[in-house]
Order: structure tokens, then C-alpha cells, then sequence
């Protein structure tokens, strides 16, 4: 079936089986590699995006399940040019290594700062305990975080 | 410091465009230590600088990067002698050729082999940009001053991009001697230089392998045998061939000769949804093999019973431990034990392959495109000429990309079908597949004199070995390169000895972050612990008083890099210094401390936990360090941090259960790694700079985590913890 849905701004209709993933069908259709997929079952966050803004798995989703929804991915956090405010601390904080669970990273923290969960470091943890970063840059992305959040961007 | 180039050293050539190449000669590469086979033919070794007419400067990277930052501080190294201007620097990551030599990336050893080479490539090439602008300038080039990516010639003002230069330049005859810069001078190694790939990161245009795509390509998922050495009876594949976009169901056959693919069965298709649809629908039949009883319980009755008797290897042996410990009134005896690890990169393995006739063409995200390439001609029998590897990013390696197998494995099936195609693993595949840390049980008989010094030192060590998966027995033995860490303890005991027996397991092996001492040491190190407290003795001070020469050490490191002890014990001090060793804690803390000697680097770690309610919780941790002097400081520090979070994550929570034959786990929900909010609130992280030749920083702060935490649980709780992994909840 053909599944309408606007992916960092801009409108796209595809035409699915209707039990392709909302992950298959930003990586494998779309060709928007970014979002990265890293145990398909929901555990490591490394396909986290934003559906209406809100973070989700996509690789738990179906596509047809955000059918007239709005998508975001790490390819659309930047506008003009310009980088997102966790995009630039993540750069600022060094907060990666290998960069695969990255742009899930992000994601995951723009949503958290977004929803009002990144008061205390110790929140910051627990909220995005659901990103797993096998290189363990995760102090890093906890001051990125933090950072964002203390500077009300 | 002077270093003297040789004529057979650096070759100069302009290119097309008005650029300029210079070759280097990688003779001074040194195998990994216990690493895989390296090539047997003759090797013309070079990796490329390149100065564009843009000004740019160009580096080849010739290792692989997975996170330690590699093709960032190898870029450091030429700029820093070449004066560039860092922000015109580019990094480009060589396929495997022949000309690289020895490409394969582990052993924390990219920056110990590229230490001398690449910063005098860098002044070499300076010397003739140099050269090249006073010659155009009729003036002498000791006048003239390189900085930026520009020669400048300050009394007469006058002012040229290398750019501009470097069509002149490769004219020129190489320099026949260079000086490098001291320390002092240097701009740009020993400050943070932001990763040269994390800008395509961020924006989530990086290229990992699972990212490859190629004309023309199809999509494969493989059922692999999932007791080890197993192999297909019969596959009844009508349904899988049923799914829409299935084009495909091939046959792989099991490969050993130090490759090791699985015998399995592979459904191709256009997508990888109908792939692995497909794959799901197969119905096989199974011949377990000779592997199929085999457990996690019957190795650990094994080699239970292994280390209660003398080893069939006698690795070393000084004085007679076994009359002195039959003698002696103060016995300490303990057992550790210690799983099946996985690599668990966030990347699980995946290879894109085009087999055409007799060509190979691979991208593949492997630690050891050579060594690929190798297996690739042997597997796919064709000449090594004929084996093109791509190396991609890769999201975590960790040892497990060291092996050929997901490599060779996607080409043979390219091979089979004749058409390009990516092999994809699910985290499933990756879990059930993977070449995992040994297991291993280690016993330690120690005695102490009446001063409270040990006299003696007895340790047992029995785990599968690494080794026997890729060639024949070495003439010492298998024991040397498993009782890396244990054979090689740097405490002085008069009468020691370590004995090793092999177990016989059909779990296939390899190289997990810093290797064999991150088992050995969490003996030796939870050991030296526990005989302090039988002496009575505070563990820092007990341990400083103990570190000496290491009377027996493996080459090729003893040669080159003997241990130093007051480098162990300068990071032993250093670490309890920072950490306030000895402060007062509150109740239900503790303090661990441990330290060890691991890749050529040193390493000594302070843990401060507490278990309250029987919850284990990380609360601190202080990491001191020498590999020498540190090239990219936020590099080091992210290679030490991430070291002991892994260490944290092995020694608490993941364990690699075999059941069958078979890897019981399945996806990260049973393989557990430690989250963001396990992880400790606080890495400390600190420098001891020896002024020596550098080293790497990749390894060396796993290998103390897990008894440095054992120590600290066992200061808060009075409980020694003897077998990982350990649980955040201490019931």
C-alpha cells in the first residue's frame, strides 16, 4: 500500500508491503542511512527518530502506522546549515567514538531535552538509558546533554 | 632529536594535476602481539602523502578506524612535522594493497608503529616544499620558514601555499636527513583535536558497511549452523523461495583453515526484509556434529578439575613453588572464573562482495583488510592480485573485525550466485557467531613468610585456546600467549611458577579488547589483594612494595619495550593519589584498586562502589595512565574511559552461555551491556607522560577493571567475588 509521510520536511509516498518496518523503510527506501539499525528488537536505540516529535524505535514500528505522521531523522536535524544545538554539543563534548549509535544518541537527546527530562545528570541517565553505546562514550553524552539543557537552547 | 631519512626509505613522484606523492617505506611495522597471520609474500610497504594544488594535504590511512580515532591522530603525526594547516588536512582510507604492508588494525599498536615513520614523512616533505621555495626564491632555505601550509621567506616578505609548491618539490632530491620537532615545539599533537569523521557522523552521513550499496546488488541472510560445527543434512527451501523478492536459497559450506565460515544456508533476495523472511520459512536438518553435548558446564567441570592438578604446560617456572607451598604454614588458595565474552559491536558484522570471474571486489568494515584478502584469493582460489578490499567505517571492532570469516564468507556467495551482493547479520547472527573471549578458570596457590611477602606463587590456568583456530602448535606451547597477564605478573614472588592446560572446546575464539589479560589479570590482580589482607598489609602499599623487573616476559615486546616497574608504579601512585586512597568512606562503600601492565601501556585504576540493599552502584572512578606521550589528549581519554566501561560491562553483566554446542543468547535482552544509567557518574581520567616512545591507549584500562571492582565490593561488603560476570544485585 502506499504510505504517505513527511520525513525531515518533505513529503513522501511510498509504495510498501504493509509489514515493512518504519526502519526498512527510511533505510532501505528512502536511502537515509543515518538512522542505524543495531539489534532490531528494540533493546539498543541506535534506530531511535522522532515521529511527531516524539522519539520512537523505528525498528519496532510499521511503516503504514505513521501513515500522515511527520518524521525526523538525523539527516533533518540540521537546518541551513546550521546544527542543532545537541548536534554541535555532541561535536563540542566529544561525545562519540565508533558514531554508530550516534545519530540515535542524538535523537534520543533531543527528545529528552525536548520533554523537560534533562534537569540532573541522573535524569539525563535514566532517560537515555535506552541508547546503548558499546564504546562507552557515555559521560560524554551525559555533559552534552547536560549542556544543552543549561543553556535553555 | 634527529632522525636520518634513507634513500630506499621515501620516494618522491608528482602526480597528475601539479601534485606531489611521497611514498614511505613501513619497514618499522611490528606484528600485534599474538596477532593473526600476517602476509607471507614479499611486501613493498607505503602509505601516501599527497599535497593538492588547493592546498589541501591529503593522508592515506592505511589502518582501520572504529572509534579509537586512528585516522585523526595518524593525521596529527605528518601535519605536525609538515607544518599543514590542520583544517587542510583531509584523511582518505586506503583499500588493502600490497604497498600498505602490515594494514591490520588491533593490539593498541597503530601509533607505536607510526610514531617515527609518519612524523618524518611529514619533515621530509616539509624539507622540500622548503627547498622548492628557495629555490624559486634564489635565497637560502635555512632563511625560509614553513607554517600553515605556506613557505615564507620573512626577510624579504615574500609568502607560497604548499600548494603551489609541490609540482617543484617532487622534482627535488629528497632530503638526506630531517630533524623532528622536540616536544616542546610541537602545535598540534598533544592538544584535542576533534575526530576528523565525527562532522559525517553527526549529520548521519557516515558510511558504515551496513550503509554500502552497490550497483546491482542483492541482499543475503544466512542461517549458520548454530552448534558449532554443525552442518546442513538437508534444507527443504519451498517456502522461502515463496516469499516475494526471495531470487535464491544457496548452500554455504563450512570453511576452516583460520577463515572458519559456518556451514549454513543463504537466502537471497531484493531486499533484505524478503531475505530474512525467507530465511525464517527454510527448513533444515541439521547435523549437529561432534560439538552438539557440549556446555558452559561441561567446560567448567573440566577445567574445575584442570587446575586442581598440575597443568600440561609449564609455561615458567623460577625457584620450586610446589616444595615451598608443601612446606608452608600461610596458605592462600583461590579459584576465579570467568566467561565466554562477546565482541558486541554496535555494528553487528556485514560484507558487501562482487565476484566477476576471477575478481574479487569486497567492502567490508574489517580491522585486517590484509589479512581479508588473504583469505579472500585462498577461499575463492585466485590470485591475491586479483582480491580488491574496501575498508568502510565501522561501528566498533574490539578484535571481533580482525577475523576474515564475514568477509570471505559474502564473497563466496557472491561467487556462487555471480552477483554483488551484501551479507546482512542480524544482532542474532552477530551474538550466535561471534569469535568470543575465552573462558577460563585460574587457580592461585600463594604462600607468605613471616614478613607477610609472598614466598610462593602457583598459578593454574585453564581455558580454550585462542591460537588453535588459525595455526599449529607453537614450538612453547599454546599456554604462552593465554597466560598473557598471569605467565607475566610483575609481582616478585622468589618461587613461581604458571602451568596451563588447554580445554577442548568447539566455541570458536579470537582477540577481545587487550585479550588473554583480561581474565589473567583479574586473578592476579584480585590474588595480590587478598594475600595483602592475609598479611595484614594496606593493598596499595603492599603492591608498590611488590612491582619489579618481569623475569619473563613473550617477544617481540621484551625486546623493544621491556616492562618498566616505576612506570607501574608511577600510574599505581598517581591513581591512588587522585583517588584519595585510604580517605574515610561512608557506610556500604569501598575502594578497589588494581593495576597492570597490558600492550605496552600501564594502567592503575581506583573503584568506589557501594552496595546498599545488596545493589551494586559505581560511584567513581579514577584511571591513571602511561602509553607515554599522548598525541590527541580527547582521544586518550576516550580510549581510557570507554576501556573501563567496557571492562564494567564484562565484569558485571555479560556472559556468553553455551548450551548444546550452541550460544544460548540471543539478542542484547540475554547479552546484556552496561547502560548509561549502570555506568559510573564519574571517569577520572589522568596522565603519567613518560617521555618514551608512545604507545597506545586502547587496551591497557581493560584489563585491570574487573578485580579493581572485585576488591572494592569485597572493602564494602567483606565478600570476595571470584567468578564474573557479577550482577548489579549482590544477593
Amino acid at each position: 500500500m502506499v504510505v504517505r509521510i513527511t520525513v525531515n520536511g518533505r513529503p513522501e509516498a511510498l509504495d510498501l508491503d504493509v509489514r515493512t518496518t518504519l526502519l526498512a523503510a527510511i533505510r532501505d527506501h528512502l536511502r537515509l542511512t543515518g538512522t542505524k539499525e543495531g539489534c532490531d528488537r528494540g533493546e539498543c536505540g541506535a534506530c531511535t527518530i522522532l515521529v511527531d516529535g516524539r522519539p520512537a524505535l523505528a525498528c519496532l514500528m510499521l511503516a503504514v502506522a505513521v501513515d500522515g505522521q511527520v518524521v525526523t531523522t538525523i539527516e533533518g536535524l540540521a537546518q541551513n546549515g546550521v546544527l542543532h544545538a545537541v548536534q554541535q554539543a555532541f561535536v563540542d563534548h566529544d561525545a562519540l567514538q565508533c558514531g554508530f549509535c550516534t545519530p540515535g544518541q542524538i535523537m534520543s537527546s533531543v527528545a529528552c531535552i525536548e520533554a523537560g527530562h534533562a534537569g540532573s545528570p541522573a535524569e539525563i541517565r535514566e532517560w537515555m538509558s535506552g541508547n546503548l553505546c558499546r564504546c562507552a562514550a557515555y559521560p560524554q553524552i551525559v555533559a552534552a546533554v547536560a549542556s544543552v539543557a543549561a543553556s535553555g537552547r | 632529536m634527529t632522525a636520518y631519512t634513507r634513500r630506499d626509505f621515501f620516494k618522491v613522484t608528482a602526480v597528475a594535476g601539479g601534485g606531489l606523492v611521497l611514498t614511505v617505506s613501513l619497514s618499522g611495522c611490528r606484528p600485534k602481539p599474538g596477532a593473526a597471520p600476517s602476509a607471507d609474500s614479499p611486501i613493498d610497504p607505503a602509505v601516501f602523502i599527497r599535497i593538492n594544488p588547493d592546498n589541501t594535504v591529503v593522508i592515506t590511512i592505511a589502518k582501520s578506524e572504529m572509534g579509537q580515532g586512528v585516522r585523526t591522530s595518524l593525521a596529527m603525526l605528518v601535519a605536525e612535522e609538515l607544518e599543514a594547516d590542520w583544517n587542510q588536512v583531509r584523511t582518505e582510507q586506503a583499500s588493502f594493497a600490497l604497498k600498505y604492508g602490515e594494514m591490520g588494525t588491533g593490539g593498541s599498536s597503530s601509533v607505536l608503529s607510526n610514531w617515527k615513520r609518519l612524523r618524518e614523512a611529514g619533515a621530509a616533505l616539509k624539507g622540500m616544499v622548503v627547498a622548492a621555495a628557495a629555490k624559486d626564491w634564489g635565497v637560502d632555505p635555512k632563511d625560509c620558514r614553513a607554517e600553515n601550509s605556506f613557505v615564507t621567506h620573512p626577510a624579504s616578505n615574500r609568502r607560497t601555499p604548499y600548494g603551489a609548491l609541490a609540482e617543484k618539490a617532487a622534482a627535488l632530491p629528497l632530503p638526506s636527513r630531517v630533524t623532528l620537532k622536540p616536544k616542546a615545539e610541537w602545535k598540534l599533537l598533544g592538544k584535542d583535536r576533534t575526530g576528523v569523521d565525527v562532522a559525517d557522523i553527526i549529520h548521519g552521513k557516515a558510511v558504515y558497511g551496513l550503509d554500502v550499496k552497490i550497483p546491482g546488488m542483492l541482499y543475503a541472510a544466512i542461517e549458520r549452523t548454530s552448534v558449532f560445527g554443525g552442518t546442513v543434512k538437508s534444507v527443504d527451501s519451498a517456502k522461502a523461495l515463496a516469499v516475494p523478492g526471495v531470487k535464491q536459497v544457496v548452500e554455504i559450506q563450512a570453511l576452516g583453515d583460520g577463515i572458519n565460515v559456518h556451514a549454513g544456508v543463504a537466502v537471497v533476495a531484493t531486499n533484505t526484509w524478503a531475505a530474512l523472511e525467507g530465511r525464517r520459512l527454510l527448513a533444515i536438518e541439521w547435523d549437529g556434529g561432534a560439538r552438539a553435548t557440549e556446555s558452559s558446564e561441561s567446560y567448567q567441570a573440566f577445567m574445575t578439575a584442570a587446575v586442581g592438578r598440575a597443568g600440561d604446560e609449564t609455561v615458567n617456572k623460577q625457584g620450586d613453588p610446589d616444595a615451598v607451598l608443601a612446606k608452608a604454614t600461610k596458605v592462600v588458595s583461590s579459584t576465579f572464573e570467568t566467561p565466554f565474552l562477546s565482541h558486541a559491536t554496535m555494528e553487528p558484522m556485514n560484507c558487501t562482495a562482487s565476484v566477476t570471474g576471477d575478481q574479487v571486489e569486497v567492502w567490508s568494515p574489517t580491522q585486517f583488510p590484509d589479512w581479508g584478502a588473504q583469505s579472500l584469493a585462498k577461499a575463492l582460489k585466485t590470485d591475491l592480485k586479483n582480491v580488491q578490499v574496501h575498508v568502510t567505517l565501522m561501528g566498533g571492532g574490539f578484535g571481533r573485525r580482525i577475523n576474515p570469516d564475514f568477509t570471505v564468507e559474502a564473497a563466496l556467495l557472491s561467487q556462487k550466485i555471480q552477483q554483488p551482493v551484501k551479507v546482512v547479520w542480524t544482532r542474532e547472527d552477530d551474538l550466535r557467531h561471534d569469535f568470543y573471549r575465552p573462558c577460563s578458570t585460574h587457580r592461585i596457590d600463594a604462600s607468605l613468610g613471616a614478613d607477610g611477602l609472598p614466598e610462593a606463587w602457583r598459578h593454574r590456568v585453564s581455558t580454550p585456546s585462542i591460537d588453535v583456530l588459525y595455526g599449529p602448535k607453537p614450538p612453547n606451547g599454546w599456554g604462552p600467549n593465554e597466560t598473557d597477564g598471569s605467565a607475566n605478573m610483575s609481582y616478585r614472588v622468589p618461587n613461581r611458577s604458571c602451568e596451563y592446560t588447554l580445554l577442548d572446546s568447539g566455541v570458536p575464539r579470537g582477540w577481545w579488547r587487550a585479550v588473554s589479560t583480561t581474565h589473567g589479570m583479574f586473578a592476579v590482580e584480585s590474588m595480590i589483594d587478598e594475600l595483602a589482607e592475609a598479611a595484614g598489609k594496606d593493598p596499595y602499599e603492599y603492591r608498590l612494595g611488590l612491582i619489579d623487573r618481569v623475569w619473563w616476559q613473550q617477544p617481540p615486546d621484551s625486546k623493544d619495550f621491556p616492562f618498566q616497574p616505576e612506570r607501574l608504579k608511577g600510574v599505581l601512585t598517581m591513581a591512588a593519589d587522585k583517588a584519595g586512597w585510604g580517605k574515610p568512606l561512608p557506610a556500604g562503600h569501598g575502594m578497589g584498586i588494581s593495576c597492570g601492565f597490558d600492550h605496552l601501556g600501564y594502567a592503575a585504576e581506583v573503584f568506589e562502589v557501594s552496595v546498599i540493599n545488596d545493589r551494586l552502584r559505581i560511584h567513581r572512578v579514577v584511571v591513571a595512565a602511561d602509553s607515554g606521550p599522548v598525541l590527541n589528549p580527547v582521544g586518550a581519554r576516550a580510549q581510557l574511559e570507554g576501556g573501563v566501561i567496557q571492562g564494567l560491562s564484562a565484569a558485571i553483566k555479560e556472559r556468553i552461555t553455551i548450551a548444546g554446542g550452541a550460544v544460548k543468547e540471543r539478542n542484547f535482552d540475554g547479552y546484556s551491556l552496561l547502560r548509561i544509567n549502570e555506568a559510573p557518574a564519574v571517569v577520572e581520567v589522568y596522565f603519567v607522560e613518560t617521555d618514551t616512545h608512545p604507545t597506545g591507549f586502547g587496551e591497557p584500562a581493560v584489563p585491570p577493571v574487573a578485580a579493581g571492582l572485585a576488591n572494592a565490593i569485597y572493602r564494602a561488603t567483606g565478600k570476595r567475588v571470584r567468578r564474573l560476570p557479577i550482577g548489579l544485585r549482590m544477593a
